[in-house]
């Protein structure tokens, strides 16, 4: 089959796939509805933006105060169908936005844990190799646990505390404007310890924020709102499709540097570039949802033993593959008597499952 | 095609490249030759520009490389790697058709064309294309890599070791798909160990040796058992193929100095014998008179060992080769005789003596016999040393 086949064929499975997961995820809870219900609700919930109005609100500490500009869309909703009261409440505000945004950040995470992998040419790396979880979980934490106020966010706080790890990790692993992808590692995991000695230390001085700090630790999708899925989506279908557009580099840079390089890559500049945009979607996924592990180790994995090494195909179905994998893992975190962070979950289900194809060695390199 | 001049490398602390100079031009097949380490796979690689020289400049169709963007350049240049290690498993065709990256864009993702179609051809690997590249063998490996580089379809063709760990019937098919692409236009470089090889095969070889061309030229004039013991360290015999009239070098093992003249008279295989056997033993060896083009004319000259040659046709015994065979004669300390042809004249010069200084010992070797074992256990041969 030609390779644009194929990348339609996985993606619009796949998609169905996920669509299913989200409508059955939103069946799932306290109140038990039934699939119609979900379905027609959800469609309820489907708007097509077709206004933008810019606010300009001031925000900054004390005398500091600088402009930041919003934007608000407005949306028109294409379905009216016939849901009850409570029924809606519920899919719209409370189960939707959450299942929608596991579905955003397991895009994210298995998207960059696919471009990390094949960036280290390496099965082991996910998105979190060069430390940008670790950042964002100093940036997090010490949003929790330190007395500041700051002017915005703890997702903001991870946001860049995640982007500003990942970059000083690629600089100290620069020299002379080549960034080996040995040293990238070995810096990645040094920076790694570090800032996980000052996550310890941060914990130890919370005091009675403790538990909200563990849990962001653990990964979570509590109270999720449309807010944080509106945050996150933009930045991972942007960073993803600027990844798309590289998948033929990625697969040239699988065969070695130097390969790529007489096929006519600029080697440098692309692993910039696909750094920078793995850590964002990445960075992304993880302001919001806390450090999710194993997403982005084990979904990449999956799919290239179904659909082999081709990031043409592999990317998209990876990313597809890992939203619904959240969205389940997440369905289960809350089905139980008592809700568990997501982040258990995944590692709980996922390990186990990856040490099974590698007692069955499916999994090699790459 | 492809010009270096004075190109000049460090890497690290240590001199890679000093001041080389080398031309491919359309249509040639030149091979690198030289010892391990004398910079052979970095100079290919500063040609394709994943090196960037420290002076002097590679210019491929007139482009200097250095300052030519990546996709241009592998619009020029093809490189057949080492061995790619296997971290992944594409198949046959994808990994070919990656060979199309310099000629589409970055949305392109349509799939086959006719240069790939070709370059699976004419590598035989179109029957297996849809297997992974993990399952091949190291020859089936090499083809592919080979096929990846002709779908770039680029006026030059670098080739890093195409012949390395590859049975002799994947070494000429690889090297004879060079020769026939170069003879439709293409210009080839490659590094290749194989010195038989690169003689059969390139129409010059440049020998590489610590950094620096120390001869260029056709195949005969290069491997030189001289040149070959300076650069390599190691005494060789040049000798000539007899099934492609090409050179053929024999890397021999460091052999002792023994202060002793021997020579063999009589040609043919046997004198061929005595000549290595006594070469090898470490004895100073001279052969002759044998009809030129003798098998053990060859074997001398390969080992740099001073012959007298006589016509092949007519008669044997002229003045000049009297001459000659005398002079020879006069510093030996043994003549063995091998039986062979022109070994009568030889001893018959030997025998008549009447000079002042000249072989005190006439051996016969009969057909089996070790001339060295003959030569050394001989108590007289040494008598003249003793007294």
């Amino acid at each position: 089959m030609r390779t644009t086949a194929r990348v339609a064929t996985w993606s619009v499975g796949l998609l169905g796939a996920l669509c299913v997961a989200v409508v059955g995820s939103a069946m799932v809870g306290p109140v038990a509805l039934s699939p119609g219900t979900v379905a027609r609700a959800s469609l309820n919930a489907v708007g097509i933006p077709t206004g933008v109005n810019f606010n300009t609100a001031a925000a900054g500490v004390g005398s500091l105060s600088m402009p930041v500009p919003s934007v608000d869309l407005q949306y028109t909703y294409v379905f009216d169908f016939r849901v009850s009261g409570s029924a809606e409440t519920i899919v719209r505000t409370l189960r939707l936005p959450r299942t929608a945004l596991a579905a955003v950040v397991g895009f994210s995470l298995a998207a960059a844990g696919t471009v990390m992998q094949g960036f280290f040419r390496n099965p082991m790396a996910d998105p979190a190799i060069i430390g940008v979880s670790s950042g964002a979980a100093v940036g997090a934490v010490a949003t929790i646990a330190l007395p500041l106020s700051l002017p915005f966010g703890l997702q903001t706080a991870a946001f860049v505390g995640a982007l500003v790890t990942a970059f000083a990790v690629y600089l100290i692993a620069s020299e002379g404007g080549r960034t080996p992808v040995a040293t990238l590692l070995l810096a990645g995991v040094a920076v790694q310890t570090l800032l996980g000695a000052v996550i310890s230390y941060l914990l130890l001085q919370s005091g009675e924020s403790l538990e909200q700090a563990v849990l962001w630790l653990m990964g979570h999708l509590y109270n999720s709102t449309w807010g944080d899925v509106g945050a996150t989506l933009p930045i991972a279908v942007l960073s993803f499709v600027l990844l798309l557009t590289y998948a033929r580099e990625m697969n040239t840079l699988l065969l070695g540097e130097e390969d790529a390089h007489t096929l006519g890559v600029e080697v440098e500049r692309t692993k910039r570039l696909l750094l920078a945009a793995a850590s964002v979607v990445t960075a992304a996924g993880v302001a919001v949802a806390g450090v999710i592990g194993f997403v982005g180790l084990v979904v990449p994995h999956i799919m290239r033993l179904l659909v082999g090494p081709d990031h043409r195909v592999l990317l998209p179905a990876s990313a597809l593959g890992g939203a619904t994998f959240l969205v389940l893992a997440d369905t289960l975190a809350r089905a139980g008597p008592e809700q568990l962070p997501v982040g258990i979950v995944t590692a709980a289900v996922g390990a186990p499952f990856f040490l099974y194809l590698l007692r069955k060695r499916e999994v090699h390199a790459l | 095609m492809i010009r270096v001049e004075g190109l000049e490398l460090t890497l690290g602390d240590s001199d890679v490249l000093t001041g080389v100079d080398l031309r491919v031009g359309k249509g040639e097949f030149v091979g690198l030759v030289g010892p391990n380490g004398a910079g052979k796979t970095t100079l290919l690689r500063c040609i394709n520009g994943v090196l960037e020289p420290d002076g002097g400049a590679v210019r491929v169709e007139g482009r200097r490389v250095a300052e030519t963007p990546a996709d241009a350049v592998s619009r020029l240049v093809a490189t057949v790697p080492q061995d790619g290690s296997v971290a992944f498993d594409f198949t046959v065709e994808r990994l070919v058709e990656m060979g199309r990256t310099p000629h589409r864009s970055r949305l392109d993702w349509s799939d086959g064309s006719d240069a790939v179609e070709e370059a699976m051809e004419r590598t035989g690997v179109t029957r297996f294309r849809e297997r992974g590249v993990g399952s091949l063998s190291g020859g089936e490996r090499r083809r592919v890599l080979l096929a990846r580089a002709l779908a770039q379809e680029t006026p030059a063709l670098l080739l890093d070791e195409p012949t390395a760990s590859l049975d002799i019937d994947h070494q000429v098919r690889v090297l004879g798909l060079v020769t026939d692409l170069v003879s439709e236009g293409q210009a080839a470089l490659a590094a290749i160990h194989d010195l038989d090889l690169a003689a059969r095969f390139c129409d010059r070889v440049c020998l590489l040796s610590t950094g620096e061309i120390r001869a260029a030229g056709p195949p005969a004039e290069v491997l030189t058992a001289d040149a070959l013991e300076t650069v390599f360290g190691t005494a060789a015999a040049v000798g000539v193929d007899p099934a492609t009239g090409t050179p053929t070098v024999t890397a021999l093992r460091d052999r002792p100095e023994r202060d002793l003249h021997v020579h063999v008279a009589g040609g043919g295989r046997a004198g061929a014998r005595a000549v290595s056997a006594l070469w090898r033993a470490g004895c100073v060896v001279s052969l002759g008179p044998v009809p030129a083009g003798d098998v053990a004319a060859e074997t001398a000259r390969g080992l740099d060992c001073p012959v007298v040659t006589a016509p092949a046709f007519g008669e044997p015994e002229t003045p000049a080769v009297t001459e000659e065979l005398d002079r020879l004669l006069g510093g030996v300390a043994v003549c063995v005789d091998t039986g062979g042809p022109g070994s009568d004249i030889a001893r018959e010069r030997a025998e008549t003596g009447g000079r002042a200084r000249g072989p005190s010992r006439v051996l016969s070797v009969a057909e089996g016999e070790n001339p060295v074992a003959a030569v050394l256990d001989d108590d007289e041969v040494f008598a003249p040393d003793t007294a």
